[in-house]
């Protein structure tokens, strides 16, 4: 098998990998902040909202540079924005039906 | 009949059939694991005040598998761009990379899965609670590598990230002294039932995605030569799937380690 073809592309190894090398530098200090911050004696809910923010910044950062998510086309982001709504609204179900008990009850 | 868009972009999506496929895949996915994080949401803030557990998990394990999937991502990114350029032993050096951290994450993994299988808690007849590793057993006596804690102090095995420097001992229990014993398993409680289930899933998608980067990196290769434009849809479209493996693993590690 040829070790190469002719596939004509403006991506380079180097280039790529400097960026990754980057991005795996914030994800390993980001992972850090997360674990850090679980072990600081802040109220459950701030510290689950701080943990999650960060994660959203991981996460973040793998779909827009390591997907290329940033340059995908529209009908990506159309696909990308139906989920995301589906996502929110089974969680916004989630956290209304925390709040639902039969008529007569409480918590 | 050849099969169209299978490397050319259609013209009304802008996307060739396969990249569009996997992003509606994922989509699906998206849905999958999300109806399981819900499910974990409402577990765990239904759980009653101190009986949801923290610090059973191993954050050193569960941060290493975070970087082992993070490095992962990255070669397999790096072994498309060396599809890209046409470099094929850094593509085959790249994706060989993938897999072998793929490997690794599955063996750290099933550690924790087999320390969990071999945690018992242990309700005596007068009570008390015995919880440890086990040892060894046989049909007179059970040996665990544990503690055992008054009855009424249950919440101690909930919260062990409170408790600093637990004493273990070598406890051996008599098995005519034993009410109940179970291991931390699935059905242990309502939270290893959803990290079970939860990063189950997850490790089948590993495995799947295993499945497929060797079969690209062996077999699959074969297209290199034939169709090299559509091998490099190939790997960019498994790349997709494993950045996404990344993506949940992203999230359920603060869940059930962190929180």
């Amino acid at each position: 098998m040829s070790d190469t073809t002719s596939t004509s592309t403006s991506v380079d190894i180097k280039s790529t990998a400097r960026l990754c090398g980057v991005v795996l530098f914030v994800i390993a200090c980001t992972t850090a902040v997360m674990i850090y911050t679980s072990f600081q004696p802040f109220g459950w809910p701030a510290k689950v909202a701080l943990i999650l923010g960060v994660a959203v910044v991981n996460a973040f950062l793998v779909a827009s540079y390591l997907m290329h998510l940033l340059s995908e086309k529209k009908m990506v982001f159309i696909v990308g924005f139906f989920t995301v709504c589906f996502f929110i609204s089974l969680m916004g179900l989630t956290v209304w039906a925390m709040q639902d008990f039969p008529v007569g009850t409480t918590k | 009949m050849e099969i169209p868009y299978t490397t050319t972009a259609r013209p009304d999506t802008g996307l060739y059939n396969a990249k569009l496929g996997i992003w509606l895949f994922l989509a699906s996915e998206v849905m999958l694991f999300g109806g399981l994080f819900s499910a974990y949401v409402l577990l765990r803030v239904g759980a009653p005040e101190g009986f949801w557990p923290h610090g059973w998990l191993s954050v050193t394990l569960g941060t290493v598998n975070t970087l082992i999937l993070a490095l992962s991502a990255i070669t397999t990114l790096l072994a498309w761009v060396a599809c890209k350029v046409g470099d094929f032993r850094k593509f085959k050096m790249f994706h060989a990379f993938t897999l072998l951290l793929a490997l690794t994450f599955l063996c750290v993994k099933s550690y924790e899965y087999h320390d969990k299988w071999i945690h018992y808690e242990i309700h005596l007849k007068d009570g008390r609670i015995a919880d440890g590793h086990l040892e060894e057993q046989d049909d007179q006596t059970v040996t665990i590598l544990g503690r055992i804690i008054p009855g009424d102090q249950e919440q101690l095995l909930y919260d062990l990230r409170s408790q600093k420097n637990i004493p273990k001992d070598e406890i051996k229990l008599d098995r005519s002294n034993i009410l109940k014993m179970e291991n931390y398993g699935p059905r242990h409680n309502t939270f290893t039932a959803i990290y079970f289930t939860m990063t189950g899933l997850h490790a089948l998608h590993i495995l799947g995605g295993c499945v497929v980067i060797g079969f690209l990196w062996g077999p699959g290769t074969r297209m290199w030569k034939t169709d090299h434009e559509r091998f490099t849809n190939r790997i960019e479209i498994s790349g997709l799937f494993w950045h996404f493996v990344d993506l949940v693993w992203i999230f359920l590690f603060p869940v059930l380690y962190l929180t």
